[in-house]
């Protein structure tokens, strides 16, 4: 029952959303379910254990459980975020950005917690529809082409993933007589599943929901969607959604290891993982516009963890380590770039330079965040990095692991030419645009307690998150019998 | 009654080739539509009538002949298009693809390891044929109206291979695929509606270009 709660009340606040009459009202719901989803989501995951009975279509594994965690606190940080950000645009209609907010989290959770393909497809499509209205909140002609091309190759890429999950039927109908796709009943019976349909399945499910994560050479809608999207939105696209297409992804490993196929799949991962991070040093170089820049951020964090769970070992753990703090630095880093846009009303370099002495809190939250996703200790993304790197080092692959440190290094050099300017530079206009935000205890808050987490995490790594993530990781690893 | 299934199948794979050498938008519609009525219409057929197999046949025959088709059309004539000109390959070339692709689908799906059952069955390269319509409808078109009709015709392929597949998807399951992909027509109408308010009256995807490095 929990479950389904946790699912069901966003939804339920979403409805109610669209019926409430009140603009100035209508936003408080998203923190009230956002707070009480965190809340329902921490009791669901302290009673976890083996909570499914199998073929069930809802349950609630470490992996999973992982992904929900992840994108609950993200979630329940920028809503207090958003409440800040209607406040600014009081007068905008909200009815809808709301409701697809609360339904966005609904989506989210239901793709988690989902213990069938089907359903699982089902959750991830269904948030590429939700969110295609957050991307136009701002409605331009830029956000317009944005939400275009992120609904279309995103629906088509979702729509290729279909077809991997009917291969992999087909693979268990061939194979084993029965076209069962719930996913325990994969996991128990893969082994004798039809080898060639099972590969060209996990090749589809991986384009198709590797699109949606952003992994490049697919992620061309990325830039322009977390470009044009308000900043709380981005950051729930980069720290959220990325998560739970990272799951699906790791579901089909999950499948393929549990075939016996694990390392061609781990070759087809570590692929797209190394040609992310490619893609990441050639376009964050001289990448004049912040959110862009945070996009191929996202592009090389993606290709991060694709690396970290191809080499598997120690650097699985580092991948879902890495997945909580890339979530809550994203979400920090969106956030502060949000408020510093809207200050300014603009994201290109040149017109926001010096912005740490007119927004102190945002730039220096800015600053510091990239200073975070860079890999600086103390952060945690410090620890959950060099743990991917210890464990490319340990499974001998000294070749991958020197081009993952050129390649990170040249990200490093490329955002620094971005980000310092921005923050640090000379000031281009000492009062800001006339009419610009100045930033608020939430706007300024919300981004500042998300890096907060981050930092605490560096110096103190909670007994039940590592749990979490070593179990979440075991997963990966173990071929359950 | 046999050959019902081929028949249907084979229209199917006739319509890709009508949906690709026409420029007339409506009936570029209406041949979508065909095409699903029809597909809907396999399920019952293939694996008899079970609740499963008549729900899902009406559910898809609703969404995919009569609502989507609906949507689109009113669109059409809403934004006040009627042909697709101008697109980025030719007809005659398109054509030629197509002919190429279909060719290739029952030269490939013969290769497949497939069940004893689905051998000579017309489902796998009807399928394949059907994807790589909707793949070069996608590619090939400029107007944001056929590529939506692109994305359904993909849809219509993998509908076309779930066939194999009669219990794979739970009921709920099946429902709430088709539920999204009404929404996502849905959305992407609204979308196409603001595309034709920003840029003067064009639904031309030639003019989202304004983003780029």
């Amino acid at each position: 029952m929990l479950l389904e709660t946790i699912i069901l009340l966003p939804a339920a606040a979403a409805v109610l959303a669209g019926l409430v009459p009140w603009p100035r009202l209508r936003p408080l719901l998203v923190p009230a379910a956002a707070l009480t989803h965190l809340g329902l989501v921490c009791r669901a995951l302290a009673a976890a254990g083996p909570l499914a009975p199998a073929e069930s279509m809802l349950g609630i594994d470490s992996l999973g459980g992982l992904t929900l965690l992840v994108v609950s606190l993200l979630y329940a940080v920028i809503s207090l975020y958003a409440l800040g950000y209607f406040r600014c645009h009081p007068d905008w209609d909200n009815r809808i950005f709301t409701a697809c907010l609360l339904l966005f989290l609904s989506a989210m959770s239901l793709a988690t917690l989902a213990r069938h393909l089907g359903l699982l497809w089902v959750a991830v499509e269904t948030t590429t529809l939700v969110s295609a209205p957050l991307i136009y909140y701002n409605r331009n002609k830029f956000s317009i082409e944005a939400t275009w091309k992120y609904l279309l190759l995103c629906s088509v890429g979702i729509a290729l993933a279909m077809l991997g999950i009917l291969f992999i039927a087909y693979a268990g109908l061939l194979g084993h007589g029965e076209a069962n796709i719930q996913l325990d009943h994969l996991l128990a019976s893969a082994r004798f599943f039809s080898v060639p349909w099972l590969r060209a399945g996990f090749v589809f499910l991986l384009v198709g929901f590797g699109t949606k994560m952003g992994l490049a050479p697919l992620h061309t809608w990325k830039p322009d969607a977390y470009g044009e999207a308000p900043g709380l939105v981005g950051g729930l696209l980069a720290g959220g959604l990325t998560s739970v297409a990272f799951l699906a992804i790791l579901r089909a490993m999950q499948i393929m290891t549990a075939a016996g196929e694990q390392a061609i799949a781990r070759q087809c991962l570590l692929a797209l993982g190394v040609t992310s991070l490619l893609f990441a040093a050639l376009f964050v170089i001289r990448q004049r516009d912040i959110k862009r820049m945070l996009a191929y951020s996202s592009v090389e964090h993606m290709g991060i963890l694709a690396i970290g769970v191809a080499v598997g070992g120690l650097a699985t753990y580092g991948a879902m380590f890495h997945m909580f703090n890339n979530a809550l630095t994203k979400g920090a880093l969106f956030l502060s770039a949000g408020n510093i846009h809207r200050h300014y009303g603009s994201k290109r370099q040149c017109e926001i330079l010096g912005s740490l002495s007119v927004l102190p809190v945002s730039a220096g939250v800015f600053l510091a965040g990239f200073l975070a996703i860079a890999g600086s200790p103390p952060f945690a993304v410090f620890l959950s990095e060099f743990s991917i790197l210890r464990g490319i080092f340990a499974a001998g692959h000294p070749l991958l692991s020197g081009g993952f440190i050129l390649l990170l290094a040249v990200i490093f050099i490329g955002m620094a030419g971005t980000v310092l300017p921005v923050t640090l530079g000379p000031t281009y206009n000492e009062t800001g645009t006339p009419g610009g935000h100045r930033e608020t205890l939430l706007t300024a808050g919300a981004p500042l307690l998300l890096l907060l987490v981050v930092l605490a995490m560096g110096f103190y790594l909670p007994t039940p998150l590592h749990t979490l993530f070593s179990q979440a990781a075991s997963l990966l690893e173990v071929t359950p019998s | 009654m046999q050959n019902l299934p081929d028949f249907i199948l084979i229209a199917v794979i006739l319509l890709n080739f009508f949906l690709l050498g026409t420029s007339r938008l409506g009936a570029c519609v209406q041949a979508v539509a065909l095409q699903g009525a029809l597909l809907s219409l396999l399920p019952p057929i293939l694996s008899g009538p079970s609740v499963h197999a008549l729900s899902l046949a009406g559910g898809a025959f609703c969404l995919k002949g009569i609502v989507i088709p609906a949507l689109l059309l009113r669109a059409i004539r809403k934004l006040d298009i009627n042909r697709e000109i101008e697109p980025r390959l030719g007809y005659i070339p398109t054509l030629l693809l197509v002919a190429l692709t279909t060719a290739g689908a029952f030269v490939f799906g013969d290769r497949l390891p497939l069940l004893a059952a689905h051998l000579n069955s017309l489902v796998i390269p009807a399928s394949l044929s059907t994807l790589a319509a909707g793949f070069l409808t996608l590619i090939t078109r400029r107007k944001a109206i056929t590529q939506v009709l692109g994305y359904l015709i993909f849809e219509n392929g993998i509908f076309v291979f779930g066939m194999l597949l009669a219990e794979a998807m739970p009921l709920m399951v099946e429902a709430g695929v088709l539920l999204d992909m009404l929404v996502a027509i849905f959305v992407m109408g609204i979308v196409m509606n603001h595309i034709n308010r920003e840029f003067s009256s064009s639904i031309d995807t030639d003019h989202l270009n304004l983003l780029r490095e």
